[in-house]
C-alpha cells in the first residue's frame, strides 16, 4: 500500500553551515544502505530524503532505516493522484491501518501547491469529515491528538500518511570523525561503540586475545560483535586483533598480581593509540562504566587514562549496568556478548584487585618488564586485520555450517 | 499409493535429509566439548536456534531442543506445574487434547494437582467462557492445542491468551505440533508463554521438536544430568536432527501463507467430494464449505485435516480397504489408533459410542493437487459401494 518513504533528519539540522554537507553525506549513507534492493531510488528534497519504493517490500527498508544514524524519524507514505476524491479515499485507508478502537485523530494539509482548488483549511475539513464517516470510533482532536493525518498536496501526486517511526537518530556515520574501539567481549563495548557511532563518529575496533589462555570462541564471539556493530556503520568494519599473551605473561610474571589489571589496561591503552595514530584516528572509546569493577573506579580510570595523550571516551561512564543491558539488547549485541567464553580481561584475575592504584608505582613496575616497549611494538605491527560486513542470520552465526543446511 | 496420513507424519524433504546426513557425518563432536571440533557443533546448534526464533519472531534463548512434541507437551506441562506449584495447584486444559498432553495432566492428577477438563462443542470447538468460568485464584497453567489432531479444529488460542494477559500468575500452554506451518502462529502476539512444535510434521526429521520457553520462566526439567538447553534439558544435543529440523522449519514457515491457501482449495474440494457420498457424515461444522474449506466463523477448521465418520462401519475396515484402492488414510491419531476404544475426542463432541469408533482422518500435505483430490474420492465412493451391504443397520444387509 505505501510507495514511499520520507526520511527527517536529525540534530545536526541545526548546524546551519554545515547542513549542506551532512545532508549530501547523509544521502549517500541511505543509498549504500539500501543498495541491496535494487529498484528504490533516492532523492533529496527541501531538507529531507525521500525513498521511492517501486515496488520493494516496505517492511524490509524499514528494518534497515530504523538503525540508520543521522535520520531522525520516517514515514512511509501513499500517494494518490491530486484530486479530491483519490486523496480523500487514501486517507481512509491510511487510518486503517489503525485498529478501530477510540481515539483522537487531527487532519494537517499541506498545499505545496497553490493551484489545487480547495485551499488548507477547506481540505482538513473536507478530509477530516471524510474520515469520521468512514470510523465512527474516531474523535477529532486538534491539539493533542493520537493520531495526526498529514497531506501534501503536489501539482500531480499527493502524498498521504500518518506513522511516524523512530529513527537510528545522532549524526550520519562518520562526520564527525575516527576513532578506535576497544572491543572486549561483553556487554558494555559494543554498546559504547555504537554511542560514538551514533554520534558520528567512524570506528575501527581493536581487540585483544590470548591465545591459548583465551579460546578461538572468544575470538568468534569479538568477531560476531564487530559484525553487528558494521550494520550500524552501513559499510565494512575494521576489526584489529591484537595478540596479547606474550604481554600478559610478562605482567603475570612481574609478581605484583593486585596490580595486573591496571598494567594490563595501561598496555591496552598504548596499542590503541598507536593503531589509532596509524589510522589517523584521534580518539579511543572504550566501555568503562564508573565503578563498575576494580579498573573502573575513579582513581584507576586515573591511573590507566594517563598512560595515553589521546583523548579517552567513555560513552556508558555516567550509566547504570541495566541501561546498558537495554540497549544491548536493542541493538542486538546482548545475545552475543552472554556467551561463556572468557576474554583476556577475566584472565589471571587476582583474588582482589587493587581499586586505588598509585601512578607511579604503576610506572615502576613497567620499567622493570623486560622488553615491554618492544612487545607493545610487537603486538602492533604482528596484529590481523578483519574487514566485516554485517550477517543476514540475525544472530550472526554465518561461521557455523553450510548455508545450504539452514 | 497416495499418502494422507500428513497429521501421522510427513515425507522429509531431500535438502532435510541432506542436512541431516552432512551433518550427522562432519560434526559428530559433542557441542559441550571445549576444543574447536565441539564448539562448532554447537555454533550449528545456535545457528539452528536463532533461526527457529528469528522465524517465530521471538529471542534465540527462549527455545529449548527437544526429543520431539511428547517430550514438550510433558516438559511445559510437568515443568511449569512443578515449577510453580508453590503458586496454586489448579491447571487447565479441555477434552480434546493429543494423549502427550491429557496423560500428563493425568499423571499430575495422581501427584495431587486439581485439573479442569474444559469440554467442546459439537464441531469439536473449546468456547473461550468455559476457560474463563474455570480459572480460580490457584490457576497456574492453561494448555490448550491450537488445531486438533484428529478432527482438525482449530481452538481460540488468541482469545484465551487474551484473557490470560489480565492473568500474569497463569501460564498459557500452545500445543502447535498440527498448526505450525499450516497456520500463523505468533507466540509473542499471542500471550502464549509455553509453544511445542515437532519436526516430522513439518517435513523434518523424527526426534527432534522445539519447545518455546518465554523469557524468564524456569521450568523443572524432567531429564538431569548436563547443563544443555539452559539446565532445562540434559542430554548431549541431537546436533544432526536440530539442524535438520530447523530447515524443515525454515521450509515449511517461508511457505506457509502459500501452503494455508491452497490446502484450504484442497479441503474445500475434497469435503465437497465427500458430500456427495451420503453414507459418510463429516465432523465439522455443518456450513463446513461455505467459507472456502475455512469452517465456520465459530468453528474453524485447519487447512490440511478433514475428518468424517462412517456410522456403523468401523473405521479399520474402511482403513484397509482405502489401503487396497491405494489411499493411506487414518483412524484417530495415530498414537492411540491401534486401541480399539472409541475415540475421547468424539465422544467428547458429543457422538455416541457407535460413531465415535468410527472415526476417519484424511490429512493433506504439499504433494496433493487437485487431481489427487478427485481420485480420493472416487476411491473413497468406491469403497463405500463395496461396504455399504455390510453396514450395520442396512436394509441391504441380510441381502
Amino acid at each position: 500500500m505505501f510507495d514511499r518513504v520520507l526520511l527527517r533528519f536529525g540534530e545536526y539540522m541545526v548546524k546551519g553551515k554545515n547542513r549542506g554537507r551532512f545532508e549530501s553525506q547523509m544521502l549517500r549513507h541511505v543509498q549504500s544502505a539500501l543498495q541491496s534492493f535494487e529498484r528504490l531510488t533516492v532523492t533529496r528534497t527541501y531538507g529531507r530524503i525521500y525513498v521511492a519504493l517501486n515496488g520493494e517490500s516496505y517492511d524490509a527498508v524499514a528494518d534497515r532505516l530504523k538503525d540508520l544514524f543521522g535520520i531522525a524519524s520516517f514515514s512511509p507514505v501513499k500517494r494518490v493522484e491530486t484530486e479530491l476524491d483519490a486523496i480523500r479515499e487514501g486517507t481512509i485507508e491510511v487510518m486503517g491501518l489503525f485498529p478501530d478502537a477510540e481515539r483522537t485523530f487531527k487532519v494537517s494539509v499541506r498545499r505545496v501547491w497553490k493551484g489545487f482548488p480547495h485551499d488548507s483549511q477547506e481540505m482538513n475539513h473536507l478530509v477530516g469529515s471524510h474520515v469520521l464517516r468512514a470510523t465512527p470510533k474516531l474523535k477529532v482532536d486538534v491539539r493533542r491528538p493520537d493520531v495526526e493525518l498529514r497531506v501534501e498536496i503536489h501539482p500531480k501526486d499527493t502524498y498521504i500518511y500518518s506513522e511516524v517511526v523512530p529513527g537510528g537518530g545522532g549524526f550520519p556515520y562518520g562526520t564527525n570523525g575516527k576513532a578506535v574501539l576497544l572491543l572486549s567481549g561483553g556487554i558494555d563495548s559494543p554498546v559504547a561503540g555504537w554511542s560514538a557511532m551514533r554520534k558520528g563518529l567512524e570506528l575501527e575496533a581493536i581487540h585483544f586475545y590470548s591465545y591459548p589462555f583465551t579460546s578461538e570462541q572468544a575470538k568468534d564471539k569479538v568477531v560476531e560483535l564487530a559484525k553487528r556493530l558494521s550494520r550500524f556503520a552501513g559499510r565494512p568494519l575494521k576489526l584489529h586483533l591484537v595478540h596479547f599473551t606474550d604481554i600478559q605473561t610478562s605482567f603475570a610474571q612481574a609478581k605484583q598480581d593486585r596490580l595486573i589489571i591496571t598494567l594490563m589496561r595501561r598496555a591496552m591503552l598504548r596499542i590503541a593509540e598507536r593503531i589509532a595514530l596509524r589510522e589517523g584516528a584521534l580518539a579511543i572509546v572504550t566501555g568503562d562504566s564508573l565503578g563498575q569493577v576494580a579498573s573502573q573506579t575513579l582513581s584507576s580510570m586515573n591511573v590507566i587514562g594517563r598512560t595515553v595523550d589521546l583523548p579517552l571516551l567513555r560513552p556508558l561512564v555516567m550509566m547504570d549496568k541495566q541501561e546498558i543491558i537495554g540497549l544491548a539488547e536493542r541493538i542486538g549485541t546482548y545475545e552475543t556478548s552472554i556467551l561463556p567464553y572468557e576474554d583476556c580481561c577475566t584472565l589471571f584475575v587476582p583474588q582482589s584487585p587493587t581499586t586505588n592504584p598509585n601512578l607511579r608505582v604503576a610506572e615502576t613496575v613497567e620499567s622493570h618488564i623486560p622488553g615491554l616497549e618492544e612487545m607493545i611494538e610487537k603486538a602492533v605491527s604482528g596484529m590481523e586485520t578483519l574487514k566485516l560486513t554485517p550477517d543476514d542470520t540475525g544472530a550472526g552465526l554465518t561461521g557455523a555450517g553450510k548455508n545450504e543446511w539452514f | 499409493m497416495l499418502y494422507f496420513d500428513h497429521c501421522a507424519s510427513t515425507p522429509p524433504h531431500e535438502e532435510v535429509i541432506r542436512t541431516l546426513a552432512d551433518v550427522m557425518k562432519l560434526h559428530y563432536a559433542n557441542p559441550s566439548s571445549i576444543h574447536r571440533s565441539g564448539a562448532e557443533a554447537g555454533k550449528l546448534i545456535e545457528r539452528a536456534r536463532a533461526l527457529a526464533a528469528e522465524l517465530f519472531g521471538t529471542k534465540p534463548r527462549e527455545w529449548i531442543f527437544t526429543s520431539g512434541g511428547t517430550e514438550s507437551n510433558n516438559l511445559a506441562i510437568k515443568g511449569a506445574a512443578r515449577a510453580f506449584r508453590s503458586r496454586g495447584n489448579h491447571l487447565i486444559t479441555s477434552q480434546i487434547e493429543h494423549p502427550s498432553v491429557y496423560e500428563a495432566f493425568r499423571s499430575l492428577e495422581r501427584e495431587g494437582f486439581r485439573v479442569t477438563y474444559v469440554p467442546v462443542s459439537e464441531t469439536g470447538h473449546v468456547d473461550v467462557r468455559d476457560v474463563e468460568a474455570a480459572l480460580t485464584e490457584s490457576t497456574i497453567l492453561v494448555s490448550m492445542m491450537h488445531v486438533n489432531n484428529e478432527t482438525g479444529a482449530i481452538q481460540p488460542i488468541e482469545a484465551v491468551g487474551r484473557l490470560l494477559r489480565s492473568k500474569p500468575r497463569t501460564l498459557f500452554h500452545v500445543d502447535g505440533v498440527q498448526s505450525a506451518g499450516k497456520l500463523a502462529l505468533h507466540p509473542d502476539g499471542w500471550g502464549i508463554d509455553l509453544l511445542t512444535v515437532s519436526a516430522h510434521k513439518l517435513r523434518g526429521p523424527k526426534g527432534a521438536g522445539w519447545l518455546y520457553v518465554r523469557e524468564g520462566i524456569g521450568l523443572e526439567p524432567l531429564l538431569h544430568g548436563g547443563e544443555q538447553e539452559g539446565g532445562m534439558r540434559a542430554g548431549t544435543e541431537n546436533v544432526p536432527a536440530i539442524v535438520a529440523s530447523a530447515k524443515a522449519l525454515r521450509l515449511a514457515l517461508e511457505s506457509q501463507p502459500g501452503r494455508e491457501k491452497r490446502m484450504y482449495a484442497l479441503r474445500e474440494r475434497l469435503l465437497r467430494g465427500i458430500g456427495g457420498i451420503p453414507e459418510l457424515a463429516p465432523s465439522g461444522p455443518a456450513a463446513d464449505t461455505d467459507q472456502g474449506g475455512r469452517g465456520t466463523t465459530a468453528a474453524p477448521m485447519a487447512p490440511h485435516i478433514v475428518h468424517f465418520c462412517y456410522p456403523g462401519m468401523k473405521p479399520e475396515v474402511t482403513i484397509h480397504l482405502l489401503e487396497k484402492h491405494g489411499i493411506t488414510a487414518s483412524t484417530k491419531s495415530a498414537c492411540s489408533s491401534k486401541q480399539d476404544k472409541p475415540s475421547r475426542v468424539l465422544l467428547a463432541m458429543g457422538r455416541d459410542s457407535a460413531s465415535a469408533g468410527g472415526g476417519i482422518r484424511l490429512s493433506l500435505g504439499d504433494e496433493h493437487n487437485e487431481r489427487d483430490i478427485d481420485q480420493l474420492t472416487e476411491r473413497l465412493a468406491a469403497v463405500v459401494e463395496k461396504l455399504k451391504p455390510l453396514q450395520k443397520g442396512s436394509a441391504d444387509r441380510d441381502v
